[in-house]
């Protein structure tokens, strides 16, 4: 299970971004970057595209939209009282219910995907970490052996990391 | 993140020199508390004691212990009700609408007005419970499967305010968690012992991928595109529990704007309230800068404006209406039994905060602090009104009344600030109150050779 690797910490985002870049024009696939904030040049360098997050807020929403409208509906019905002069289906009355569910499944369900898609809690955190990455320094991980590892050792040195470890991210 | 135009962070935090500052600055404040906190939390502690009895003791003896009676079913409990949800709404208007619209100001002071809005309604989700007396009967607001059949009714707004005012908490929990999640995971970093286990625990062993990044700034964007008219709605629907009922000086289209409006501008005073001790105590000044307050007092003195409006538009409405009871439903508000509440709303929602129209004013943090106390008082006792004086004169005289909130009443309101800053002193202490990464986006990232601006184009 555990591969090598080797976890370069930089204290420039620009080195950060240039081993990325050369790494991946070495072809180094399995590359895993550190931040202390979100930074879109190492996205960018890392070429990513859209997150599938979206995709679970809108099933999320639209869940809860149907779930209420149906809901409110259905128990309207299995007790028809007239009340307000309203129609026992009374779709305008329902809408501040049906509104706050969409918004109540969307956001949960906006959060339970980006549990699953970011593999959090992450339980068994990496073995070579720098705490100083959530402080002010970017980190690059490289899963490689042999001389791959030596390649990668390289390309990362060049660009003047603060520190340079062997181990595994991923345990 | 418009990197290439500008170079980020030198306009609003010019005295932070180094990404890890941040962390140690903020980090800082979660060590061990001073005088100061342990006197405030003291006092928080015994006035809880006093909001807990005060309200054991009406449920013991029944809600005959408060002011409530026919005509006047709904009082201070209420009017706190509707404040507290009021105040939650800044929170969220900064950590989510003012997010979306990438406002440069707001990064320093969102965690905190977060917090506020999960405590404030926290605080608020409390009242009905303590206003309906038979607290053990609360769950009966959830629609759930029982033995006679019976649904409540969802055709009326009481039933939407369950629904919203409950998603409101939850969702704005969430949010709120989401975002410490990378903070606390850099207070992790920095802990030994327990605390270390602690952080590591509420941080889900965040560690700041890259893949974790890419999916956290979406889901966030999201949250924040739910949050954004979830707070609208929040307040209108409250506004609709009043008017939805043809109560003079209740039944009006414009409640839903109003108290929106409203809610705005009480939260915002809430946050200066909040703010400008915090800065002081823990020493904050690189952070709370007096940019930050200056844009906060300006959407004080918008949404006075629009609140003011409001006022004024009711009462010529009022008159133009030609509706007798209308009409001496606002001639009661401000010359009536409750005229001091009428002109003490007044005076502190709509002249008070004129003098924010003066750029001194704005940047004197302790004016702001004294006005936005002024602030706070106005809006509670905007609610008094809306809530009292509409209902103790309704249509038919004979059946007109006089509310007086009792002790029990007033020591429950009381009690609930010391409840809200009890909740508001331990997250200050126990969570970092300022965000340290979204802190760090707008800061100039460090760099060795080159300009941010020069490795944006590289990219474009």
């Amino acid at each position: 299970m555990s591969a090598q690797g080797i976890l370069a910490s930089y204290e420039y985002l620009d080195s950060t971004v240039d081993a990325i870049e050369n790494l991946r024009k070495a072809g180094f696939d399995d590359i895993k970057a550190y931040a202390p904030y979100p930074e879109h040049h190492i996205e960018h360098a890392l070429g990513y595209g859209q997150s599938p997050v979206r995709v679970w807020t809108l099933v999320g929403a639209l869940t809860g939209t149907s779930t209420a409208f149906a809901f409110t509906s259905w128990t309207s019905v299995e007790w028809p009282l007239v009340v307000g002069g309203k129609p026992i289906i009374s779709i305008p009355a329902f809408i501040p219910i049906v509104f706050e569910m969409s918004v109540l499944f969307g956001a949960l369900s906006t959060v339970i995907g980006l549990f699953v898609l970011s593999k959090l809690p992450n339980i068994k955190p990496a073995v070579v970490y720098d705490p100083e990455f959530t402080a002010g320094r970017y980190g690059v991980y490289v899963e490689a052996d042999g001389s791959r590892l030596e390649e990668a050792r390289r390309i990362m040195n060049a660009e003047e990391p603060i520190e340079l470890r062997e181990g595994s991210a991923d345990a | 993140m418009a990197v290439g135009t500008t170079e980020r962070g030198a306009l609003t935090h010019p005295d932070i020199e180094r990404l890890d500052d941040v962390n140690r600055d903020v980090l800082k404040m979660l060590s061990v508390p001073g005088k100061g906190w342990w006197a405030l939390f003291a006092m928080c502690v015994a006035g809880v004691g006093l909001f807990l009895s005060a309200w054991f003791w009406q449920i013991y003896k029944g809600i005959g212990v408060s002011g409530l009676m026919s005509p006047v079913g709904w009082g201070v409990y209420i009017t706190t009700f509707v404040f507290w949800v009021g105040i939650g709404h800044a929170g969220t208007l900064i950590s989510a609408i003012l997010f979306l619209f990438r406002a440069p100001w707001r990064q320093s002071i969102y965690r905190a007005a977060e917090g506020m809005t999960v405590f404030a309604v926290m605080t608020a989700g409390l009242f009905p419970l303590i206003h309906v007396g038979r607290v053990w009967h609360a769950y009966w607001l959830i629609p759930y499967p029982n033995s006679r059949f019976l649904w409540p009714n969802f055709k009326s707004p009481l039933v939407w305010d369950v629904f919203a005012v409950t998603t409101y908490f939850t969702v704005s929990a969430v949010f709120f968690y989401l975002g410490t999640i990378p903070d606390v995971a850099a207070a992790r970093d920095r802990a030994t012992g327990l605390r270390r286990k602690l952080y590591g625990a509420i941080s889900l062993g965040w560690q700041g991928t890259d893949k974790q990044w890419h999916h956290f700034g979406k889901a966030y964007i999201f949250l924040a595109a739910l949050a954004t008219p979830l707070v609208l709605s929040v307040h209108s629907v409250v506004s609709w529990d009043f008017a939805m009922s043809i109560v003079p000086g209740w039944h009006a289209t414009i409640f839903a704007p109003y108290f929106v409006a409203g809610a705005v501008f009480s939260g915002v005073a809430m946050v200066i309230t909040l703010l400008a001790p915090l800065r002081k105590i823990f020493g904050l000044e690189a952070y709370l800068t007096v940019k930050h307050f200056d844009a906060m007092a300006k959407l004080c003195l918008f949404t006075s404006l629009v609140v003011l409006y409001a006022y004024l538009s009711e009462f010529f409405l009022a008159w133009y209406s030609g509706e007798d009871p209308e009409r001496h439903a606002f001639w009661n508000r401000l010359f009536g039994t409750y005229w001091w509440a009428t002109w003490t709303m007044l005076v502190c929602n709509g002249f008070v905060p004129v003098m924010l129209w003066f750029k001194r004013v704005r940047h004197s943090i302790p004016a702001l602090f004294v006005i936005s106390i002024f602030i706070n008082i106005g809006m509670w006792f905007e609610r008094y009104v809306i809530v009292v004086t509409s209902l103790h004169n309704e249509y038919e005289p004979f059946a007109w009344g006089i509310y007086r909130p009792s002790v029990i009443e007033m020591s429950i309101m009381v009690g609930s600030f010391f409840w809200f800053g009890f909740w508001f002193l331990l997250f200050t202490r126990l969570l970092p109150p300022i965000a340290i990464q979204e802190l760090k986006e707008v800061l100039p990232p460090p760099m060795r050779k080159k300009k941010s601006s020069e490795v944006a184009e590289a990219h474009q």
